[in-house]
């Protein structure tokens, strides 16, 4: 390789600081990128730089606010529409007769039995879907993900909290012991959508203040088991 | 640390291609959030993002099938999102999108050098990030808060990979000179 190229490789490896701090390179390029922030100092700071923009980019778009529930009431009508014009009156029947049917009075009875049937089994179902979006197996974990609904954390609202990235290589067991040691606890996440989640993790049992809040961030950030941590409410 | 998201994900759009109206909803639930932020950022009204967003689910509700699992669905749902806001802001006449991008999405009452006032860094370089191009902007929040790979950011964006990281590069270099006229050297690049 002459001078040109490994010029060339430094540029490429500045590059992919961004994606290496999202946690989003590939386990090659992420080697790679390792290897040159363990020999160069100066790289180190730049994926310092990263890390603050990043955290700030963050925050931006956690400030962006929620939809409101419109929108889901919305969109269900809106499919709801679709498939009752996909399936159409029931064939040879005709409306008049379904809406009569309806009316029955064995056939009322027969649709709220059924509707408490499939309340039962929606609320298994979810349970489900929920449930495969726990990290490891069920019991395993004392970490619950983002599809636990905002009730079962709403008894630890109060204290001081940090959005948290963990690195790719952390185990769960690592994650326990450094939580447990610092008393911290993770009662939001992973947020959707990406591969290196970020967590709402609960750093101090009480409002710390802003100056101890960074402090503890700090700590966050500087364990090899964190990939990045930002103060946040 | 990451819980394997894509895979139920994909087990979801299955089951949504199929008409499970249940699936529709969780993939809802769990999507609905970054989508929103996305397409405000783009389009910086919150009730046509709102009305964009119930369009890109119904879409992904009528086109489940199609979904080839070639990309995340969280890459598919952003690229979506995205041609539905572009499509839109062309139909806009530029006058009222220019009104409103700079009112709601490009905050630019406060310049950098009244965040270096408040000495504090962090405020100066929001501030700085929210003076970015909306191009700029766009691989930023790509890449910083949806956490997208240089090949995910090029399948939403629509450009080859080495002008993701060639953008990318710009703009974190364009957010170190607004930070150096802010009074702020980071020594890079």
């Amino acid at each position: 390789m002459n001078e040109a190229n490994q010029k060339m490789s430094a540029d490429d490896i500045e590059a992919l600081l961004p994606w290496y701090a999202a946690g989003t390179l590939d386990a090659r390029e992420a080697d790679q990128v390792e290897a040159a922030l363990a020999a160069d100092a100066e790289l180190a700071r730049h994926l310092d730089l990263v890390r603050e923009e990043m955290g700030e980019a963050i925050l931006l778009n956690e400030a962006l606010g929620v939809p409101s529930g419109r929108v889901m009431e919305n969109l269900f009508k809106a499919i709801d529409k679709e498939r009752r014009i996909a399936r159409g009156p029931a064939a040879g029947h005709g409306l008049g007769g379904w809406l009569m049917d309806l009316f029955t009075p064995r056939a009322f009875a027969f649709a709220a039995g059924a509707a408490v049937v499939l309340i039962t089994l929606q609320a298994g179902v979810i349970a489900k879907l929920m449930l495969q979006d726990r990290i490891g197996e069920p019991g395993s974990s004392p970490f619950e993900t983002q599809s636990v609904p905002p009730a079962a954390t709403r008894g630890i609202d109060i204290g001081s909290f940090a959005l948290v990235r963990f690195a790719p290589q952390a185990n769960m067991g690592d994650v326990t012991r450094f939580l447990d040691a610092r008393g911290a606890v993770i009662v939001e996440g992973p947020r959707p959508g990406g591969p290196g989640g970020m967590y709402r993790v609960r750093v101090a049992r009480t409002y710390v203040g802003k100056e101890e809040l960074e402090r503890l961030v700090r700590e966050f950030q500087s364990s090899n088991l964190v990939s990045m941590a930002v103060p946040t409410e | 640390m990451s819980a394997n998201l894509s895979t139920s994900d994909e087990v979801l759009i299955g089951r949504i291609a199929q008409g499970d109206r249940l699936a529709m909803q969780v993939l809802f639930a769990r999507h609905q959030v970054r989508v929103y932020r996305f397409v405000l950022r783009l389009v910086g009204n919150q009730a046509v993002a709102e009305d964009l967003i119930s369009e890109v689910f119904l879409d992904v509700w009528r086109q489940a099938d199609r979904f080839e699992g070639r990309s995340a669905v969280s890459t598919w749902l952003l690229a979506i999102a995205r041609f539905k806001a572009l499509s839109l802001m062309r139909r806009k006449p530029d006058e009222e999108l220019d009104e409103e991008t700079a009112g709601a999405i490009e905050d630019r009452s406060d310049d950098p050098e009244v965040s270096v006032q408040k000495k504090d860094k962090s405020v100066a370089l929001r501030k700085c990030l929210q003076a970015l191009s909306p191009e700029h902007r766009e691989v930023i929040d790509l890449v910083y808060y949806h956490e997208k790979s240089v090949q995910e950011v090029a399948q939403i964006v629509g450009i080859p990979e080495a002008t993701v990281k060639t953008r990318m590069f710009y703009a974190r270099k364009r957010l170190s000179e607004l930070l150096k006229t802010a009074g702020i050297d980071r020594g890079w690049p």
